[in-house]
């Protein structure tokens, strides 16, 4: 650790009134209750007819309005510049109340303009901290996360025009503004464009996770003006960001894993059979026990990333995916118990367990699962294959 | 790390220079790969030389207070262990005397008993043991039988401790024994008892499934302790252990000790695999033990992690929750990395320390073997869990 890392991870006064203050008002706004008749009152609607999930516009302008589309906008630019230990907190708050809103999708396109770092990124940044919503598009058919791998070409010099298609875009259909990465030659632009642009068609993925939406946005001829290419090396600039896209996601899957673990050991206080509450029996016992350490380690290791994100430490990368995989690991096996330990009514659609469930199995895909980081990490520690 | 306070910074200088000016010479006898493991004299007297001179240097016994022997400061203890432990410094053989009676004499001592006991615990010059399992006081540690009768100024003991490591180079005990049959845990009372020579004790060696006799066990047959030698009020015995295992689980900073071997575990691990081959190609090579050392390597730094994010009370919901999982992980972090180690060995896992094709001197199965000492010792895993179940997250109690 460099001398310049601060022990509490910068987790201060600010950073825990922020979190404080998310906790209560999704306390009170967006209780267990109103969230199943937002997203799950009946599954007929949700998977059959493909509406799209419900999620609460009047919630999301009140976030808006306490300056959430601007955490992780520097306050040169407008923004309130939160520590991303302090990004990473709020967002377990959202993960434990299972919010379905734009925030962690507007988040990481944030930090790719953060690190694109030109002129167009910066005015981009000052609309996102005034309530523009963002996502990312830059993902190709496979579904592959590496930075150069895009199935969108751009043809001309200052002003391009794309054509192509992007998969697995997250909260598209709450998102203004797509960062799209494309191809030009050897070249990775990432550009800005406007979710209601001329020859923009955004094609709703079916998913399991009913907390949020997910599209393919294909691109006919879309013309994209000079200013609104943000970055012309793309693939370097969406490294940068990698760090901070996976400890937001990881803060989430905490936030998801604590609220099942704190709900299924209730539960295990309450049930009773053979006269006696199930918590008593240790089958029951230590596989709670077991989850509160994955998460725990899974969340310290949240802390530390976001930490070293802060510093610039060159290492950030090497701690996001650790904590990237100890979530989704931890995410994995406290959803797996939460649905077991429920018994059969766990099973069943009219519990809540399978709402996190859900959310937590779309999070360990997204950006790349526990063994997708460790093959990353595997070159850091052992050196490349064949070395 | 955040900044240290000058004097801290002075003194970490200074532990740096000691340590590097006074580098002991290796020892011409194999060492154990942990302070329970002591078994031969001059194994002991090497831990114990140099001990006694970390001690005199002030590095052992730093935070005590100066009247108990200590060096009276206040946070230098961590940055000693640190500067020991980066040095690569032999380990502290009193551990039982270092991490578990001097702090509980401490908490619970007379002042007399302070002055008496606790400069030895830090300078290694009177080893300490510990007696609290019994053949029938396992994980239901209440269930003590060993008994202590009054007879004027003494008490009379008579029982049967277990699992009693470095007992047969010990001075003194930390003994639980009942006082009282009509309460299970007021009828217990704690006593720094007297072993070496001691009329009517007994100290026979255990083997361990290793071959090595890592451990004892304890008779004692009408064998008499002074009422001086009582810690705290008589019936008080169990909550005085309570302090004694805390210490132990590592729930508190303990007095010192680095030193081993300082490469990192799972660096240890890589160098294996990078000279150990299995189809042709090395074990570094292979995409499975790729992945099983990397996630050596993430629940390394969550164990780091959890240490540190544990003095941040915003990140903790619950004092007690990140402390209580300590014993558990890093005693189950161990046994994987030598665990790992076998796999990675391979056909040469097989072979025990004595053979020179052993990799690492014979480290990987032995470590593997010895590492239940940990998963079993303090309280088993298994109560952990219950512990941590019960007081943390609130579940029924097993009892």
């Amino acid at each position: 650790m460099s001398e310049s890392m601060p022990k509490d991870y910068g987790f201060g006064s600010d950073e825990e009134m922020l979190r404080d203050l998310a906790g209560k008002l999704l306390d009170d706004e967006m209780p267990i209750e109103k969230l199943r008749q937002l997203v799950a009152a009946d599954p007929a609607t949700t998977y059959e007819s493909g509406q799209l999930p419900g999620w609460d516009q009047a919630l999301w302008k009140q976030c808006v309005e306490l300056g959430w589309t601007g955490l992780a906008v520097p306050e040169e630019a407008g923004g309130v510049g939160v520590k991303m230990v302090g990004i990473a907190a709020l967002v377990e708050e959202v993960g434990k109340h299972c919010l379905p809103s734009p925030l962690v999708a507007t988040l990481n396109a944030t930090y790719v303009l953060r690190e694109a770092g030109s002129d167009e990124a910066i005015t981009w940044l000052g609309r996102v901290a005034d309530g523009t919503t963002a996502t990312l598009a830059i993902t190709d058919s496979t579904g592959a996360w590496e930075a150069e791998r895009t199935d969108v070409a751009a043809a001309g010099n200052d002003a391009v025009t794309l054509t192509g298609t992007t998969y697995f875009v997250q909260d598209a259909f709450k998102a203004e503004i797509f960062l799209v990465s494309a191809k030009r030659g050897q070249e990775v632009l990432l550009c800005a464009v406007r979710s209601d642009a001329q020859g923009v068609e955004i094609r709703q993925d079916h998913i399991h996770d009913l907390t949020r939406d997910q599209a393919t946005v294909a691109f006919h001829e879309v013309s994209v003006a000079a200013e609104d290419v943000i970055s012309t090396a793309g693939a370097e600039t969406l490294r940068c960001a990698w760090p901070a896209i996976l400890t937001t996601v990881s803060a989430d899957l905490c936030g998801t894993g604590e609220w099942q673990l704190q709900t299924t050991v209730e539960y295990a206080k309450t049930r009773k059979q053979f006269d006696r509450p199930i918590g008593f029996f240790q089958a029951v016992k230590h596989p709670l026990s077991n989850a509160m350490i994955e998460i725990d380690r899974a969340r310290s290791l949240v802390y530390h990333a976001a930490c070293c994100i802060d510093a610039g430490d060159p290492e950030a990368e090497k701690f996001a995916r650790m904590a990237k995989s100890a979530a989704s690991d931890a995410g994995r096996f406290v959803s797996d118990r939460s649905i077991q330990l429920h018994g059969g009514i766990g099973f069943t659609w009219e519990c809540d367990v399978h709402l996190y469930f859900k959310r937590s199995m779309h999070n360990q895909a997204l950006f790349g699962d526990g063994v997708h980081q460790r093959r990353h990490l595997a070159n850091h520690t052992l050196g490349p294959i064949g070395n | 790390m955040a900044k240290l306070a000058t004097e801290q910074l002075e003194f970490q200088e200074y532990a740096r220079r000691w340590l590097e000016g006074n580098r002991p010479a290796p020892p011409t006898v194999r060492m154990p790969i942990t302070p329970l493991e002591v078994m031969t004299i001059p194994q002991r007297d090497y831990l114990q030389d140099w001990q006694g001179k970390v001690y005199a240097a002030g590095l052992v016994g730093a935070d005590y207070p100066t009247e108990y022997g200590g060096g009276g400061h206040e946070g230098f203890q961590r940055i000693a262990n640190q500067e020991m432990g980066r040095a690569g410094t032999p380990m502290m053989i009193n551990i039982v005397g270092l991490n578990m009676a001097a702090p509980t004499i401490l908490v619970h001592g007379t002042e007399a008993q302070k002055k008496k006991f606790i400069p030895g615990c830090l300078s290694a010059e009177e080893i300490w043991c510990q007696g609290f399992s019994e053949p029938g006081a396992g994980s239901d540690m209440a269930n003590q039988q060993t008994s202590a009768d009054r007879d004027g100024d003494d008490w009379i003991i008579n029982g049967h401790k277990v699992w009693t490591s470095l007992g047969h180079f010990a001075k003194w005990m930390i003994l639980i024994a009942r006082t009282s049959k009509a309460h299970k845990y007021d009828g217990l009372s704690y006593f720094l008892m007297p072993i070496e020579g001691h009329p009517g004790v007994t100290v026979r060696p255990l083997v361990k499934i290793t071959g090595e006799a890592g451990f004892n066990e304890v008779l004692f047959e009408d064998s008499r302790v002074s009422d001086d030698c009582r810690l705290d009020d008589i019936g008080k015995g169990w909550t005085v252990a309570m302090t004694t295992l805390t210490y132990e689980r590592g729930a508190a900073e303990s007095a010192g000790g680095g030193g081993g071997d300082s490469t990192h575990p799972v660096q240890r691990l890589v160098n294996l695999a990078k000279e150990s081959w299995r189809d042709g190609i090395r074990a570094s090579d292979d995409p499975l033990t790729r992945d099983a050392i990397v996630q050596r390597a993430i629940v390394a730094e969550g164990l780091k992690q959890n240490a540190r994010r544990a003095r941040v009370p915003g990140l903790c919901e619950h004092p007690m929750r990140l402390p209580l999982q300590q014993k558990v992980t890093s005693s189950e972090f161990a046994q994987e990395n030598a665990r790992l180690g076998v796999e990675i060995a391979g056909a040469r896992s097989t072979l025990y320390k004595l053979d020179e094709a052993a990799p690492d001197q014979g480290h990987w199965p032995l470590a593997y073997m010895n590492s239940y000492g940990h998963t079993i010792a303090a309280g088993t895993n298994e109560i952990q869990r219950n512990i941590l179940g019960e007081r943390v997250l609130g579940l029924p109690k097993s009892k």
